[in-house]
């Protein structure tokens, strides 16, 4: 899979919050095989350098780290938030999001598009948190963005693929954009189905991390990406209403 | 007698201490404060003996080893109220309730009655809660001075130094250690204290909240001290962000709150290994005691123990890492 240019070997990413310790992070990584780690930015910045050890002991798990605007609700937040982000890790690209309602964290259509253009302009590589809207998706195209990182549900729910009709439109309008079910995953499943829809990747993050053992159940989403990416690529056979035996019963001897 | 300092004074430098005058040894402890206070990031703990519901997130370790702490200060002589823990959650987040349930040992599940014999205050405010009746609870400011005191009486010298290790040596400096031990981290946890006389709490009260997670500890006079906060960031900075949700999570528990005078706000980076468990790193005549995280006196007691064993018959217990470098 390549996400603007770079070729990543996983479909699986995680988000490096809320785990129990910064030891089980690395462990869930491990078994996950996750090639990309997203890593709040906002927060632990408050102070120059100060969240620099925890940064480090992310910087150590050798994987693509993907910063991002987490908890930013404007458009000028999100901007300098991405410009610290690129100083600190020294990477353009960045997860963008703009959290347009406190309670439910579902993007700012509108100004998700309008920072999408602001740093497209100076040279990131956007990722944005959006919903399943096709118009949407649209716009953050025309603003530059390569990859699109539509919900699953709103952030931390786990309540899955919520809109799968909105999902297959969003996913057969863009054939060729790179798409990533970012949110709302709760379980392994839920992961194998946007997989097995057509989806390159998925990303979570509480699914993980709130879980009674984060390792276990990184390496259960791992198992369910890739089973869920060789179904799509195998061609699925077509649900039918009729029972179709996959033996013949004809000439069977024992038939009543 | 054998001869030992201490470097450090906070809740780790006094257990230890304290676990070196039982077995005889002469004590020094070293730190340029002379009295326990706002420089260290003990006095800012919550004071909750809490190791079945620390064991939502924390490793089998601090459960187990936890478990020694209440009857460890109790013997000290601190005060200590062995009322357990009450967990509550609001109306829409009621199956983390179920969670915890299922993560945390010795719980009982009440219903609004069990719930408001326990805490008249909360009657009628929540359908269900959880009572883990095995923890308790002190004062760790209170408990802080109690030792040091009694040390002092026992013929402890107090240096208001920095210190340097020589011979027999305990460094328990916290995140100031960082010189030394290069896996350590700061985690910031940010408290509040209010003052209410609307509102009557007997234990120990845990709000559990996807976002804004709540603990509130009933002090004497009336005080209460609200926590729970925890990120990933050495900076020490009382943050607006921190103090809105801490006040609101406790607003939501009860609005009495609302009317209580805010009587302080505090902030400080708690001393943690990438495994959030404590260490023991010796390394020549100097055994580090570190990484006790937000664990402080819930753990403390235990780690001090095992150091000053380890001192004394050359075991190596649980936490014990040498190191050569």
């Amino acid at each position: 899979m390549q996400l603007y240019g770079t070729e990543i070997a996983s479909r699986l990413m995680l988000g490096t919050a809320q785990y129990p310790s910064p030891s089980v992070l690395a462990e869930a990584f491990r078994r996950s095989g996750a090639g990309i780690a997203t890593v709040s930015v906002r927060r632990e910045a408050s102070g120059a350098r100060a969240g620099a050890a925890f940064w480090d002991l992310v910087r150590d798990l050798d994987v693509t780290l993907l910063p991002n605007t987490a908890g930013c609700h404007s458009v000028r937040e999100a901007v300098t938030t991405a410009q610290m982000a690129r100083e600190l890790f020294d990477t353009p690209w960045i997860k963008l999001e703009v959290i347009g309602h406190a309670d439910t964290l579902q993007p700012d259509p509108f100004g998700l598009v309008e920072a999408a253009r602001v740093l497209t302009d100076e040279g990131f590589k956007v990722f944005p948190y959006t919903t399943e809207d096709v118009v949407l998706a649209g716009r953050l195209l025309d603003a530059g963005c390569e990859v699109l990182m539509p919900w699953g549900a709103p952030i931390g729910t786990g309540l899955g693929l919520t809109n799968i009709y909105g999902l297959r439109t969003l996913r057969a309008q863009f054939p060729e954009v790179p798409m990533v079910v970012d949110a709302g995953l709760g379980l392994p499943s839920q992961a194998a189905m946007a997989m097995e829809m057509g989806f390159d990747a998925v990303l979570l993050n509480t699914a993980v991390a709130k879980a009674g053992d984060p390792a276990a159940m990184a390496e259960g989403f791992a198992h369910a990406v890739e089973a869920g990416r060789l179904a799509f690529g195998a061609d699925p056979m077509e649900p039918r209403d009729m029972a179709a035996p996959s033996t013949p019963l004809i000439g069977k001897a024992f038939l009543e | 007698m054998t001869q030992a300092r201490v470097i450090g004074g906070g809740v780790a430098g006094l257990c230890v201490a304290t676990r070196l005058v039982e077995r005889g040894y002469e004590v020094t402890i070293f730190d340029p404060s002379p009295r326990p206070g706002p420089h260290g990031c003990s006095w800012w703990a919550g004071g909750m003996l809490a190791p079945f519901c620390e064991g939502e997130t924390a490793e089998e370790p601090v459960v187990r080893l936890g478990q020694e702490a209440a009857a460890w200060w109790e013997r000290q002589g601190v005060t200590l109220h062995r009322r357990g823990t009450l967990v509550l959650t609001l109306g829409r987040d009621r199956r983390e309730l179920d969670r915890f349930a299922r993560r945390v040992a010795g719980h009982e599940m009440l219903d609004p009655a069990g719930l408001a014999a326990l805490e008249p205050d909360l009657e009628g405010r929540f359908n269900r809660a959880l009572h883990v009746s095995g923890e308790a609870h002190l004062d760790p400011r209170a408990a802080l001075i109690h030792l040091r005191d009694r040390l002092e009486q026992a013929g402890v010298r107090f240096v208001a130094e920095p210190g340097r290790p020589e011979g027999l040596t305990f460094d328990c400096r916290g995140l100031a250690a960082r010189d030394a031990l290069r896996d350590l981290r700061g985690v910031k946890g940010e408290m509040a204290v209010l003052h209410s006389a609307d509102i009557r709490l007997t234990r120990p009260v845990r709000l559990l909240h996807p976002r804004y997670p709540l603990y509130v500890v009933p002090r004497a006079d009336g005080l209460f001290m609200l926590g729970a906060t925890q990120i990933e960031t050495d900076d020490r900075r009382r943050s607006v962000r921190s103090a809105l949700e801490l006040l609101s999570a406790a607003y939501a528990l009860h609005p009495a709150f609302g009317e209580a005078e805010l009587v302080e706000i505090g902030a400080d980076a708690r001393p943690a290994f990438p495994d959030n468990l404590p260490r023991l790193v010796r390394r020549g005549e100097t055994i580090h005691v570190n990484g006790l995280f937000r664990h402080g006196f819930l753990l403390a007691p235990a780690l001090a123990r095992l150091a000053v064993e380890a001192a004394s018959d050359s075991s190596k217990p649980e936490f014990w890492h040498e190191d050569h470098d």
